[in-house]
């Protein structure tokens, strides 16, 4: 399946990459060549397969509803680079 | 059915946020109004390597959601992850489920004046809500032109169920009563507060227009931000009108998501999180699937009583579908219910006095309550009013206000109507050049002077006598 130059723009416009120029052609490749080797599977007859969505074989794995302590504030924020009156303080969105 | 044979095409889709103690996927508190970052953890934050674990008393509830809402129960469901980035979504994606939800295909059936509607739910699924941003700088409580955002991670993660609707819905006032409907469901499973003020109930709207008779569908449009339930039926009806007008002007109508200002009734464009919608859903890996046992759906289904729609129909036979409706949307069917006496008079009694008073109706004592209301015609005004505010004290009696008796004598009454007739000359002049509606207002200081003891009618009769007609 060969990748365009239009499909590695696009994904690293939805992933906000740059991709430089001078790498666009070693990327495409790259994407093209992991593309095909998952491709092979296409080759088994998989018609009565269920897709597998977890390779364990669990299911309901879930907690009571029960608070735990959490952080506290200052806690919290440390590894916010800008905190401004108790939040994360970040450039305006959606503008 | 709007103008010239313009037929409204609406779905909703609804957001409801379940009031467990703990977040979704970590055992953070869920609550609202707290200081800002102090209920959130590493899962919550999305610090490297914590992992998810799903709250199981938010499951059952959504199971009780879709038994309500008339769904199929998945016998094995999925949660998925959808990829966007956004400062209120710090992992870069939310958990939510795709194409096998824990609910779907039901039927929602919703009363109106000419008949039921059977609305089609095309799923109820399960996953968490964003963070709280708010937005400083710029022009106050407005988006555009904000400089800075203040991400609050304590709304981030809580349990979150967003309803689709098929687009059934025909008009603004059907989606609103959808709505209430539902808020009024949810209320009474007991799973959320469902407040449209708090954001614990939202709704965006997809709306479309087409020709009578005509197949298929035209463009639709994403209506966002309506939160209450009148901005809904005023936000479609607004939206409805502005498409047809485009068509019968020979546009086209252009699809995009648009944003309701309920204060001048406009509606203007607003630019979605992620331009081409492209979430790149994927089974989320750090999840196992979710099979509801057999006993879980059994409890579910037990926990869903009569819904509201049901009985609107039942107590339209003994009432109207206006006070019926009203009722049940304000959760008051089951006071009256236990209220004895003429239909009618404890509907309304209940829908406005009891209302104005603020009295919780599950407080209140029905057989105290019916005799009060049968006596509400002999009593002073006032002393009803006050029966009413104290009608939820586990203690209360109605004997006590029965005894106060009105004031309908004429020579107690006329000194005091002389007194403020005197001291409102003008107003009694006014009356008399015609203001017929000035008669309440000396009614009303009458009854103040009397403090409320004054027998309305008779006050009306000497009123009428002493101004002269």
């Amino acid at each position: 399946m060969a990748i365009t130059r239009e499909d590695v723009l696009h994904v690293a416009g939805l992933a906000r990459l740059e991709i430089p120029e001078g790498e666009m052609d070693a990327v495409r490749e790259q994407l093209g060549a992991i593309l095909e080797a998952v491709g092979k599977v296409a080759e088994l007859d998989l018609a009565d397969v269920e897709p597998t969505s977890h390779p364990l074989d669990l299911v309901n794995s879930w907690a009571e509803d029960e608070p735990r302590p959490s952080l506290s504030q200052k806690d919290a924020l440390l590894n916010a680079p800008d905190p401004s009156d108790g939040s994360f303080r970040v450039p305006a969105v959606g503008g | 059915m709007s103008a010239n044979g313009w037929e409204p095409v609406v779905g909703l889709e609804i957001h409801v946020q379940l009031k467990t103690r703990t977040k979704m996927f970590c055992r953070c508190e869920n609550v609202w109004g707290e200081e800002p970052n102090t209920r959130t953890c590493p899962v919550c934050l999305a610090h490297p390597g914590t992992l998810p674990v799903p709250n199981r008393t938010a499951v059952e509830w959504t199971l009780k959601l879709g038994v309500a809402l008339g769904c199929e129960i998945a016998p094995r469901a999925l949660f998925h992850r959808k990829n966007y980035f956004y400062p209120d979504l710090p992992k870069g994606y939310q958990i939510s489920q795709y194409d096998v939800p824990l609910a779907s295909e039901g039927r929602f059936v919703v009363p109106g004046p000419d008949g039921d509607r059977e609305i089609g739910i095309v799923r109820a699924h399960l996953e968490e809500d964003a963070a709280k941003t708010v937005h400083v700088g710029g022009t106050a409580g407005r988006i555009h032109g904000a400089e800075h955002s203040l991400v609050d991670f304590n709304r981030g993660g809580t349990p979150l169920v967003e309803i689709v609707t098929q687009p059934d819905i025909r008009s603004g006032e059907e989606a609103r009563r959808f709505l209430q409907l539902l808020r009024q469901t949810v209320v009474e499973l007991g799973i959320s507060d469902a407040e449209m003020e708090k954001g614990s109930l939202r709704c965006d709207a997809n709306v479309s227009v087409r020709k009578a008779g005509e197949g298929g569908f035209r463009t639709k449009t994403e209506l966002k931000n309506m939160n209450s339930f009148k901005f809904v039926a005023d936000g479609i009806a607004a939206e409805v009108e502005r498409q047809v007008g485009v068509y019968e002007s020979g546009g086209e109508v252009v699809q995009q998501t648009l944003h309701f200002d309920p204060a001048r009734g406009t509606i203007a464009p607003l630019r979605s999180k992620e331009e081409a919608h492209d979430y790149r859903y994927f089974p989320e890996p750090d999840l196992v699937p979710v099979e509801p046992s057999a006993e879980q759906v059994a409890a579910a289904r037990e926990s869903v009583g009569e819904l509201p729609g049901a009985r609107i129909r039942r107590l339209e036979q003994e009432l109207d579908f206006d006070l019926a409706y009203g009722l049940v949307t304000s959760g008051r069917d089951e006071l009256f219910a236990r209220v004895p006496g003429d239909r009618r008079a404890v509907a309304n009694v209940l829908m406005n006095q009891l209302a104005a008073a603020g009295t919780d109706p599950a407080a209140v004592n029905g057989e105290e309550l019916g005799k009060l209301i049968a006596a509400r015609e002999r009593i002073p005004r006032q002393a009803f009013l006050d029966a009413l505010a104290a009608s939820g004290n586990g203690d209360f009696r109605a004997d006590r206000y029965l005894a106060e008796e009105t004031v309908s004598d004429a020579a107690a009454l006329d000194p005091v109507i002389d007194r403020i007739l005197a001291a409102n000359a003008e107003q009694v002049e006014a009356y008399r050049g015609g203001k017929a509606g000035l008669l309440g207002f000396f009614v009303g200081q009458v009854m103040k002077e009397t403090q409320g003891k004054a027998d309305a009618r008779a006050v009306n009769e000497r009123l009428r006598e002493k101004l002269g007609n």
